[in-house]
């Protein structure tokens, strides 16, 4: 039970991840994002494209940090995809969700269009990749550390911690201690006294897709470390991130870490009980509880 | 190709998209006319078809129980398949509404969608319900004894076409009816609507309930056309996405483009299948996957161009009137 | 010269338009009040001064320049801060970052600036780590004044000020704002309480209907008799 408890941790740091940019984007653009799975589908198989063919054609040698299955490629491959990712999401939202706001379209019909983007993204993978699973490093045996009590926990696991962990260090530093950050928590409070105080509110989407798909990049780049890359792989989170961000209260950024971590450990404690795959299905009723008992989630959201 | 080969193909053609025009006239009931954003689409087209054919088959015996698993089979005709499954997908429906529409739009899109894939994972996990992910096969057709082989299609179609008027007919005596101009009101401004006294919550569980019903209904049409049903049908894609691009494509809120919808995108959708064949193998092999990227920015361009749909929605009746 | 000029501005948020015709004035230092019945349209007339709403017919200028139209966050980079009735801070923010806010379109050093909107609400420098939502409503109207005053503006708008506060906050509300006009900053304020807007107020505008009614000083609106039959409450 404890290694479920552990390995659900580091799953739900991912989740986490991902449940912080649905958040960010629901609470500052008012949509729900069902491309959010997507951008993490796309920020693995772009990471597994530079590790796999830019840079050894750039000349930079495979390796591997002691024990993690990964090297120098990884590590360059990792920032720059995030940073790509982040690009996407503005991207999208410039040539269509933008131009759905100015026409003063309703939250449906926003989140129908990323209902369109995320399957669009989804077979343009299947189109260039194909349907099959692959690994950053296949065939390598990642054996696991003991730590004291009796856990087990390979290396590349203790990175991913690491990583979530920085990441949203990093994040809170950003939103409560630079003046780009503040103005976000501003606009995600009171969007209209935002625009009257005079501060950029189109510029701040742009910065909240931006950071949301940075984060879901990592996400899905973590994920492809630990597990393996295939093309369904962020659709299969969509609901589970969507779980974590409406428990943690929808609109608060660190709700929705508190509630990835707790989404993960329920999804692997319940595979004591359930089958693996049920794990979506777990993470659903999760959200269904709360919606019934406590809609504004554990820590409460912004209203909408 | 021989004249017969033509028309063989058409006849599909029509009946696939008769099919899905009936899924799309469930859609508009709880979309175009309520304002419910269903994403779970899928999840009742599979419980339709899973429970018509599970009423219409028999229990396996003999040696076939052993390779087989079924929660029930009743053996009963083909009505009472249409029938059953548009009662169990109400009373899901139902339950499925108590928890959920009280909820934000939003809310109630990943509420569907999460039960539209846990019913997939259930179909397709539990072995003793509906025999996992081999599915259900040889499915019993309507009047099968009177025409057989390659014209019993014609048949089929007829009865699609039957049952999709009738849908149709009986829609729009509702839509035009008081209840049609609550729901439309709900839609518009679910504020005001409950400000003059209507109670909001049961006319959305009506709107759900009986497009489910209709859906279900779509779902028993599709099983007894392809004879065969397993969970892996019942995807995302071809069961929830293209049915919405095919309603916003015809018109939400128009019975009529409901159907139009459900038409010309079957039609792209075939069409393209033939262009496919066209191209070099590479994109060949490709070829469903580009024809769902077709589709997905068919619906973006659609949205941000024409959200009315090439119908546009019918002419209000006004809400005064009431 | 002029501060504010507004004339014959017809605005709505449909294709019914509230407001028909309406013409304001501002002088340097004055303070306005705008009084009339409910559904006047005195709110309306202030967003179309400052571009939350595009007026239909009319002109809007700010001392020479002509602002008509433009919107909130270029209306507030000329001189105009504009304080909404309700939803007026940022809730999760505290006292401090809603001032930051205030200034974000400023490119200087602030912190002088900050340090004079608490000198005119000392109450708020001392719990100016707190969130603004947890704040009684009389502390979240200063809290929203003070943010609108971040930027220095040379007009403040400010809608319904003392709208649900309890009677001795709402004069403790007027008496900030008579010392803030006495910082320089000219005012228009939009006020349901029409006889202290009017003691206070240098000149009055009386709305009803979306239409002008009467304009004159503070002190001969108050004496009219008719005004304060129909407006005053007797």
């Amino acid at each position: 039970m404890a290694e479920l408890i552990v390995y659900g941790i580091v799953l739900g740091s991912i989740i986490a991840l991902g449940a912080i940019g649905i958040t960010l984007v629901y609470g500052i653009v008012r949509m729900a994002n069902f491309a959010h799975g997507e951008f993490m589908t796309w920020a693995a198989y772009l990471a597994l494209f530079i590790v796999t063919v830019v840079l050894p054609w750039l000349g930079v040698p495979d390796s591997t940090f002691g024990p993690l299955s990964f090297g120098w490629r990884m590590l360059i491959a990792f920032p720059v995809t995030m940073v790509a990712v982040a690009f996407i999401a503005i991207f999208f939202d410039r040539l269509l969700y933008k131009k759905l706001r100015f026409k003063k379209s309703s939250a449906v019909i926003l989140a129908m269009s990323s209902l369109g983007v995320s399957f669009i993204l989804r077979m343009i993978i299947l189109i260039v990749w194909g349907a099959d699973y692959r690994f950053f490093r296949p065939g390598v045996m990642r054996p696991a550390l003991e730590l004291p009590l009796g856990i087990k926990i390979r290396p590349d696991q203790i990175f991913i911690l690491t990583v979530a962990l920085v990441l949203v260090v990093l994040l809170y530093l950003f939103l409560q201690k630079t003046k780009m950050g503040k103005a976000m928590r501003a606009t995600a409070d009171n969007t209209e006294l935002a625009l009257i105080s005079g501060i950029d509110t189109e510029g701040i989407v742009m910065w909240t897709w931006g950071i949301g798909g940075g984060l879901a990049a990592a996400a899905g780049i973590l994920y492809g470390i630990d597990v393996q890359i295939h093309p369904g792989m962020g659709w299969n989170f969509v609901i589970p991130l969507f779980a974590a961000a409406i428990l943690g209260g929808i609109g608060n950024m660190y709700g929705a870490f508190v509630g990835g971590l707790v989404i993960g450990v329920a999804e692997q404690v319940s595979t004591a009980f359930l089958l693996p795959t049920y794990k979506l299905a777990v993470a659903f009723m999760i959200m269904i509880l709360i919606l019934f008992i406590r809609p504004q989630g554990i820590f409460g959201g912004s209203e909408k | 190709m021989e004249w017969g080969g033509v028309t063989a193909y058409l006849v599909s053609l029509v009946i696939m998209a008769s099919i899905y025009g009936v899924f799309c006239l469930g859609l508009n009931i709880q979309w175009g006319y309520t304002g419910l954003f269903n994403i779970g689409i899928a999840g009742f087209f599979c419980v339709g078809a899973y429970t018509s054919a599970m009423i219409t088959r028999p229990m396996p015996s003999g040696i076939l129980a052993n390779y087989v698993h079924q929660l029930f089979g009743l053996n009963m005709p083909f009505v009472f398949g249409l029938l059953g499954a548009a009662v169990v997908c109400g009373v899901v429906a139902f339950i499925i509404g108590i928890p959920t529409l009280r909820l934000d739009e939003d809310y109630l899109a990943i509420a569907t969608l999460g039960i539209a894939e846990t019913f997939r994972l259930i179909f397709n996990n539990e072995r003793w319900l509906a025999n996992g992910p081999q599915g259900l096969m040889g499915l019993p057709q309507p009047l099968s004894s009177w025409v057989s082989g390659r014209q019993y299609d014609y048949v089929y179609l007829v009865i699609v076409l039957i049952v999709m008027v009738l849908v149709y007919l009986l829609i729009e005596k509702g839509i035009r009816s008081p209840w049609g101009r609550v729901l439309r009101a709900i839609r518009e401004d679910e504020i005001s609507a409950s400000a003059s006294g209507k109670d909001v919550f049961r006319f959305k569980m009506q709107s759900l309930v009986f497009g489910s019903m209709v859906m279900g209904i779509g779902g028993a049409l599709y099983a007894h056309y392809t004879k065969a049903i397993s969970p892996d049908v019942f995807t995302p894609l071809y069961g929830t996405f293209i049915i919405w691009v095919m309603l916003m494509a015809g018109g939400s809120g128009n019975n009529k483009g409901a159907l139009l919808g459900a038409y010309v995108i079957w039609g792209i959708w075939i069409g393209s299948d033939f262009m496919m064949d066209m191209l070099p193998d590479v994109i060949r092999d490709k070829g469903p996957y580009l024809r769902f990227l077709l589709v997905g920015i068919l619906l973006e361009i659609i949205l941000i161009y024409r959200p009315q749909g090439i119908l546009g929605e019918e002419k209000k009746v006004s809400i005064m009137a009431d | 010269m002029t501060i504010l000029k507004a004339e014959n501005i017809t605005a709505g948020y449909t294709e019914l338009d509230i407001l028909q015709d309406v013409h304001l004035k501002v002088e340097p230092n004055q303070i306005v009040s705008i009084i009339g019945p409910n559904g006047a349209g005195k709110s309306t007339l202030l967003k179309s001064i400052f571009g939350i709403l595009k007026p239909r017919e009319g002109h809007i200028f700010l001392k020479s320049e002509e602002i008509t139209g433009l919107k909130p966050n270029k209306v507030a980079r000329k001189g105009i801060s504009y304080v909404p009735q309700v939803s007026n801070v940022f809730p999760s923010l505290t006292i401090q970052e809603n001032m930051e806010m205030g200034a974000f379109i400023r490119t200087d050093d602030f912190s002088k600036r900050i340090d004079e909107v608490y000198d005119l609400f000392p109450t708020l420098r001392e719990k100016r780590r707190q969130k603004a939502g947890q704040l009684s409503g009389g502390q979240r109207q200063m809290v929203a004044m003070g943010r609108a005053l971040m930027l220095d503006p040379l007009l403040l708008l400010l809608d319904e000020p003392s709208a649900g506060l309890a009677p001795l906050l709402v004069s403790t509300i007027f008496e900030k704002i008579v010392e803030i006009n006495q910082t320089g900053v000219a005012m228009a304020i939009v006020e349901q309480n029409a006889k202290e807007a009017l003691k206070m107020a240098d000149y009055g505008y009386v709305l009803a209907m979306g239409r002008n009614v009467l304009d004159d000083t503070g002190e001969a609106l108050l004496d009219n008799e008719e005004v304060g039959r129909l407006y005053l409450g007797g």
